[in-house]
């Protein structure tokens, strides 16, 4: 068995959840740049985390066998403050060229403001002008519909081809508009914010196979490294094919991200 | 993008059996969490916003009517139009909205 997680933290996890990661049947990751749980104080604690992402993890990643992707971005948790993140986002053209990078992300909304959507549509032009992939988070709770919408009419007022834009962290009240706008999805499961494998088990067959992925956003918060094996049983105890199972957590992950041609599997 | 109908693998009959007894506890949970609500001390006139959502999204459960995840998804989101200026000062999430903000449009 083998498995893609495509949207894990692992800056907050332990070497023991690569172990058992590896042991899982993850073969590769992709980690986008996300909120620390703490709103960083200058510019340069992003230099460092950017630093992290593109040279310490893959080496850690590497010790199980794993493969280390990365997105970058200033977090929309941290952009509200137009002119800080001005200042961040100057450091990411610079990183782009690292091996592991594979595009813009995750950018999107947090609060649904307009110094957020001032940033979204600056990181978003970012992607346009050096011709990267994107991956979107979307806000939590009660604000994710509308932060979705307003996302997703930013997004087209680009000419970035949809098919080249995954917009993460789709429940049942957002799937299909997403879908429907020519985007590729993300699930992810997370205990108290997100979806159970059950759900996106539902979703996938209430929804189809077809642009969709799950990942596990694990991170520092109550989250589970393992989620994604977990809705592989899940898919499979339902009587669910084992072509299915690998078309949503391996076979569209390889297709999504290997639209950047930084993305190949050493373990095929 | 529509849902398609009977696209889960198994019969009634084998959901049940593989989810009864999970959902049967989480149902479970959801009554004691109501009376736990009873037995405590009101600290406000009114009803906490959260606490009518969750009554109205009660009432989509029983209602017969399918998609019931996605429609109490819409119930507890927020439907206004308008785009405060900046975050400063602003709460975290709730989870819910006021029943009459327009969340349950």
């Amino acid at each position: 068995m083998k498995y893609i997680d495509p949207h894990v933290h692992m800056v907050s996890r332990t070497t023991d959840d690569y172990q058992r990661m590896a042991l899982a049947g993850c073969i590769a990751i992709t980690e986008p740049a996300f909120w620390a749980g703490f709103d960083r104080s200058s510019a340069q604690g992003f230099f460092d985390y950017y630093r992290q992402l593109t040279e310490y993890e893959p080496r850690r990643a590497a010790l199980f066998g794993i493969q280390h992707f990365t997105w970058l971005c200033i977090n929309p948790k941290e952009a509200d403050d137009p002119g800080f993140a001005r200042e961040v986002i100057a450091l990411i053209p610079d990183f782009l060229k690292c091996d592991n990078v594979l595009g813009i992300g995750e950018i999107g909304l947090n609060k649904n403001t307009k110094n957020e959507k001032i940033i979204l549509e600056e990181q978003i032009a970012l992607a346009e002008k050096h011709n990267q992939l994107i991956l979107v988070h979307t806000p939590h709770l009660e604000d994710k519909r509308k932060g979705t919408r307003l996302i997703m009419d930013a997004l087209s007022a680009s000419q970035i081809d949809p098919g080249r834009i995954l917009i993460d962290h789709v429940e049942e009240h957002t799937v299909a508009e997403v879908l429907d706008r020519g985007f590729w999805a993300g699930m992810t499961l997370y205990p108290d914010t997100k979806m159970t494998p059950q759900r996106a088990t539902d979703v996938i067959e209430m929804y189809g196979s077809e642009r969709i992925w799950m990942n596990s956003a694990g991170d520092w918060g109550c989250s589970d490294p393992l989620a994604v094996p977990k809705a592989r049983i899940e898919m499979s105890r339902r009587g669910h094919q084992m072509s299915l199972i690998d078309k949503v957590t391996l076979d569209n992950p390889r297709t999504f991200l290997s639209q950047s041609e930084k993305f190949v599997l050493k373990a095929e | 993008m529509a849902e398609t109908g009977f696209s889960c693998p198994q019969t009634r009959e084998q959901v049940i059996n593989m989810y009864f007894l999970e959902h049967r506890a989480k149902l479970l949970d959801v009554a004691a969490f109501l009376d736990r609500l009873d037995r405590a001390r009101p600290t406000a006139s009114n009803v906490d916003f959260r606490e009518a959502a969750l009554n109205e999204a009660v009432r989509i459960l029983v209602d017969g009517q399918p998609q019931r995840a996605k429609r109490i998804l819409a119930l507890l989101s927020d439907s206004t139009t308008e785009i405060p200026q900046s975050a400063h000062g602003m709460k975290g999430a709730s989870g819910a909205v006021r029943v009459n903000s327009g969340g349950a449009s």
